[in-house]
């Protein structure tokens, strides 16, 4: 029996482009609730190309994705559970399209079936996590760099997701959001995956780390 | 959640010049401004037919005058609201180009200009079309210029604007700019390694390579918007905020369009 239950688990996955280029190659991985793990990996070794088969948005050619204890093979198995698992793009600007930050915020809640009242109380809750308090209204495209990754979080925090999977959260933030993101990610209390390649961030934030060489993940 | 979006107008995705240009004029809080943008969208779409259908030059003339009583208490600076009209009326110089003339509208001849022959009903015409294309154009201006795009589109929605229209129009307002940015860049990048526009195939070849290049960036940005909605549920709702409700100032601004309306109509009928 595993220590606790496994929220992720793939199995000898191959995945390739169309184009011929092989990424993965055999690949296993299990993440567990309560984990907090880091991927690492030079660029363009297929880190977010691994996040993208785990949330269903890309499908290995061979080997089982397995989420939340069943088997996911399809679209529609995906679609049921995409919304628990929080994923933050490595570009805020993709995954801030709203106009406004409380719109956007809200916009995961509502497709999930809250009412427009409680989503206004997930966007204060939510802001309030983040510290943001006060930025509702505010237009996404006018927030700074820092600010649209805060948010980008928040709207993924705003599912109420069982646990979070952020792409290089640290591209081209200053020290600053970066400890604020650190504080953000330690208060969250969710269990959450990170792709990096900033070594020293995932030390600081995570408690184990998959190294991603030839296709295939290493621990350490 | 009160749909208050700060400090953004239509001219938000056209030149930095022009944005802070629109800042300037979406602060100021005028009447317009604070106006239920419902309101604003049948506004515009009422007085903007009623004025197209308008045949008499007196009933024009007052539509006119009612336009600018609309663009003074919009509280838009009168600099902004002419250069906007300027535009409209570049446009309107080409009528005066052909249409007082005999050749395109027949009719009783007034004057001579060379060996062209100027009839009254042609310059009637003229006259006309311009004082209501003036009148249109200004009255809208005063209407939407002092409003927020997505709380006009929020609005539209609520009117019954399908779904898929406000959606597209919402996108496409959010990512003119980041697509804006990254041809700025790419632009930058091509100036820094010492590229000159010129008449050269060299010139040509660069500047086609820049419109694929920002071609191809804008589909995988597409993607992955896509993408990331799906990961939120996505499952084709596209959500708008924005609660509207009529207060004092909107039985007012009715008011009003309901007297301006009325004396565009007495001048045509009467």
């Amino acid at each position: 029996m595993p220590s606790s239950e496994s929220l992720i688990a793939l199995k000898n996955i191959d995945f390739s482009y169309p184009d011929g280029r092989r990424v993965f190659s055999d690949l296993n991985l299990i993440f567990r609730d309560g984990q907090k793990a880091g991927l690492a990996g030079l660029n363009g070794c297929g880190k977010t190309t691994l996040l993208s088969v785990i949330m269903g948005l890309l499908y290995p050619q061979r080997g089982e994705v397995e989420i939340f204890g069943r088997a996911r093979r399809e679209e529609k198995d995906f679609k049921e559970i995409r919304a628990q698992m929080g994923f933050v793009f490595q570009d805020a600007n993709d995954q801030l399209f709203c106009p406004t930050v409380a719109d956007d915020i809200a916009f995961g809640p509502l497709n999930l079936g809250a009412s427009r009242k409680e989503a206004d109380l997930i966007v204060e809750k939510t802001l309030a996590l983040l510290r943001l308090e006060g930025f509702g209204p505010r237009v996404t495209y006018d927030l700074s760099g820092g600010e649209k990754k805060l948010v980008s979080i928040g709207t993924a925090l705003a599912l109420n997701p069982r646990l979070l999977i952020l792409d290089e959260p640290t591209t081209s933030l200053d020290e600053k959001t970066v400890a604020r993101l650190e504080q953000i990610l330690n208060d969250c209390g969710l269990p959450y995956i990170i792709a990096s390649h900033d070594r020293s961030f995932l030390a600081r934030t995570t408690h184990l780390v998959w190294t991603m060489t030839e296709g295939r993940l290493v621990e350490g | 959640m009160p749909a208050h979006h700060q400090s953004l107008t239509w001219s938000k995705n056209m030149s930095e010049h022009h944005k802070s240009q629109g800042k300037r004029l979406a602060r100021r809080e005028s009447a317009l401004k604070k106006a239920d943008p419902r309101l604003k969208i049948i506004a515009v779409v009422v007085w903007s037919f009623l004025l197209a259908l308008t045949e008499q030059i007196g009933a024009a003339m007052a539509g006119l005058a009612g336009s600018v009583i609309l663009a003074m208490i919009s509280g838009l600076p009168a600099k902004d609201i002419l250069k906007r009209l300027l535009t409209v009326n570049f446009f309107i110089l080409f009528l005066w180009l052909v249409l007082p003339f005999s050749f395109s509208y027949p009719g009783e001849v007034m004057a001579r200009l060379g060996p062209l022959e100027i009839t009254r009903q042609g310059l009637r015409l003229t006259c006309l079309l311009t004082i209501k294309g003036n009148a249109v154009a200004l009255g809208a201006i005063a209407f939407f210029g002092a409003s927020s795009v997505f709380e006009l589109t929020a609005a539209a929605r609520r009117l019954g604007a399908p779904e898929k229209m406000t959606a597209i129009f919402v996108l496409m307002f959010r990512y003119v700019q980041v697509i804006g940015q990254e041809c700025a860049r790419l632009r930058l990048a091509m100036k820094a390694r010492g590229f000159k526009p010129s008449m050269s195939m060299h010139s040509y070849r660069s500047y086609a390579n820049l419109i694929g290049m920002i071609l191809i960036r804008s589909l995988d940005r597409a993607s992955r918007i896509h993408a990331a909605m799906r990961c939120r549920g996505y499952n084709g709702r596209f959500w708008l905020s924005g609660e509207f409700n009529f207060k004092k100032i909107d039985w007012a601004l009715g008011s009003l369009m309901i007297l301006l309306i009325c004396g565009v109509l007495a001048f045509a009928f009467v």
